[in-house]
């Protein structure tokens, strides 16, 4: 699959910003006034940003308002109403925490289900494509739930929470790798089973449709940098885990706080990158390519 | 909506035969010069003239080499060049249909046509992604997604001869490789050829239950053992005469010399 970089920005982002609002959500003892802005103000920017990021793609983006109608079989219209009503609740529990110092619990925890719900049905729109196999399994649910509330819970600065988060996060993402390297083979899609004509002999791509590219080509079927992946993972595993664990175990403050704040997002936009990147879509086999 | 309707009575679709597909890509330019002036966003392209020309189309003609497996004690047989043409399937299941956050694509309830309503459609591209055929095509200029139509508007339209309404790259095609007709009619003449010809489902393994159907490439007739032709080949000298007849007796006496 194409890495489009408005999608791995708004997976990355909007992932820690929801995190970070269950988080906020959730907490018993919430901050207020300024501190509890600053947090609210982090976690809006990241997943307001984010999504506002991935409306880039969109050949029509003006027409977004239709996207909320169709939540009865779509994955990525569930996904825009959730986004929706967690933010709208949030704002409205950050607003009492803020403005009038005082928490509603009641809303902090529904916009906290909402916040796993939002995660969650955007991880769906990749683990429901039966063509890609390597999205096709429980580990991308897993995956993107796990990593939202370990970036969460770094951006708010939750020390013990984090790091064992942290610590089950990579090793999930390193099975999930691991794991997922062989499923296209498994998955009984094939050239033969493509064409139908595996029952003559063995078939081969002899001539595509064009000289040229196509759109489907630029989508579906991307070569460049799979190469690199193996140190791409080994970057990501050290920079989005072993090192945000190792400086919190290390010392506390602002600024190594920050600066493993700044690593795990570089570790999670080179997997993410990884994630698109190393997807192989079935209709590449038309064209003998992965 | 992006539910599915419950199956229709009547499925239209193709029957495309690998047998007698020449290769031509004339139901290729068919189709992008009906859909291209006719129902929809027209087919763009981009830099038409230059070295990376790139455009979009509804369908689109690959070529497959199958190499039959070496037998014992046979000769290899020769590899044989298949053609193969593939535009949308219409599944029963279509799983484009059901990703569409905004209702833009539908499977019709009275045929089973799967179709774009292009001014509800936002561009994500989310279709594409869920289709494993390669069957639907995001246009670049128009930020719309495109796809076969069968033809919807020549197939339905009273303005047409009725030899015309079927879709154009069933009625182009020079070769009589593409049949349009309802499927789910088990006596219409699609039907038929389907169960005789033993048509199959492209990828059955992704659940997708397809509408259109491939008719497999026809077994290659066996080899005779001779070439029927040889003995009018071979070459004669009977009637040699003068140097050349002396030639060839004397060559044919030398030992192991032919006849």
């Amino acid at each position: 699959m194409h890495p489009a970089p408005s999608v791995i920005l708004f997976t990355t982002f909007s992932g820690m910003g929801f995190g970070l609002l269950f988080w906020l959500g959730i907490d018993a003892t919430a901050p207020t006034g300024w501190v509890a802005f600053a947090f609210f103000a982090i976690a809006y920017i990241m997943a307001v940003g984010g999504l506002l990021a991935s409306t880039f793609h969109l050949g029509h983006p003006e027409r977004f308002l239709k996207a909320f109608s169709q939540w009865r079989s779509s994955w990525l219209s569930r996904e825009g109403i959730c986004a929706v009503a967690t933010l709208l609740l949030m704002a409205a529990y950050g607003a009492g925490l803020v403005f009038l110092g005082t928490q509603w619990s009641i809303l902090g925890w529904l916009g906290a289900i909402g916040a796993l719900l939002t995660v969650f049905t955007t991880s769906m729109i990749y683990a429901q494509m039966n063509t890609v196999p390597r999205w096709k399994h429980w580990t991308t649910p897993a995956l993107f739930l796990v990593l939202s509330i370990a970036g969460g819970a770094l951006l708010s600065g939750r020390v013990s929470t984090a790091i064992p988060l942290l610590v089950i996060a990579g090793a999930l993402q390193a099975f999930a790798w691991f794991h997922g390297d062989g499923r296209f083979n498994a998955s009984g899609t094939t050239l033969k089973s493509a064409t139908g004509l595996g029952h003559i002999g063995d078939v081969r791509a002899f001539e595509p449709p064009h000289t040229g590219t196509n759109y489907l080509m630029k989508e579906f079927i991307h070569v460049v940098g799979r190469k690199h992946a193996m140190n791409i993972r080994i970057l990501a595993l050290v920079l989005g885990f072993v090192v945000p664990v190792l400086l919190l175990l290390i010392a506390q403050g602002h600024v190594l706080g920050l600066i493993a704040v700044v690593s795990h997002i570089i570790g999670i936009l080179a997997l993410r990158w990884l994630f698109f990147a190393q997807a192989e879509h079935v209709v590449g086999l038309y064209y003998g390519q992965r | 909506m992006t539910t599915l309707p419950p199956p229709s009575a009547k499925k239209l679709g193709l029957v495309i035969d690998l047998d007698t597909c020449v290769g031509c890509h004339a139901c290729v330019i068919s189709c992008k010069g009906w859909n291209t002036e006719n129902y929809g966003a027209p087919l763009s392209d981009q830099n038409a003239y230059s070295g990376t020309a790139s455009g979009t189309f509804l369908n689109r003609v690959h070529s497959y080499e199958v190499q039959p497996p070496v037998l014992k004690d046979q000769p290899a047989a020769p590899a044989q060049l298949i053609h193969f043409p593939k535009s949308c399937l219409h599944c029963e299941d279509a799983p484009c249909v059901t990703v569409c956050p905004t209702g833009a694509s539908y499977k019709r309830v009275e045929d089973g046509i799967v179709l774009v309503n292009e001014q509800d459609c936002i561009g994500c591209g989310l279709c594409a992604w869920a289709c494993p055929y390669g069957a639907r095509e995001l246009d670049a200029k128009e930020g719309v997604m495109k796809k076969c139509t069968l033809c919807v508007d020549r197939i339905y339209n009273e303005n047409l001869p009725e030899e015309d309404r079927q879709p154009a790259c069933v009625r182009t095609c020079p070769a009589g490789a593409r049949h349009f007709g309802d499927l789910g009619d088990e006596n219409s003449d699609v039907s038929i050829l389907v169960a005789e010809r033993g048509g199959f489902d492209l990828m059955p393994e992704q659940g997708t239950k397809p509408v259109n159907k491939y008719l497999p490439p026809r077994p290659k007739d066996v080899e005779p053992e001779f070439d029927i032709l040889a003995p009018y080949l071979e070459p004669i000298a009977e009637d040699g005469k003068g140097f050349v007849g002396w030639l060839d007796k004397a060559l044919s006496a030398l030992p192991g010399g032919a006849k």
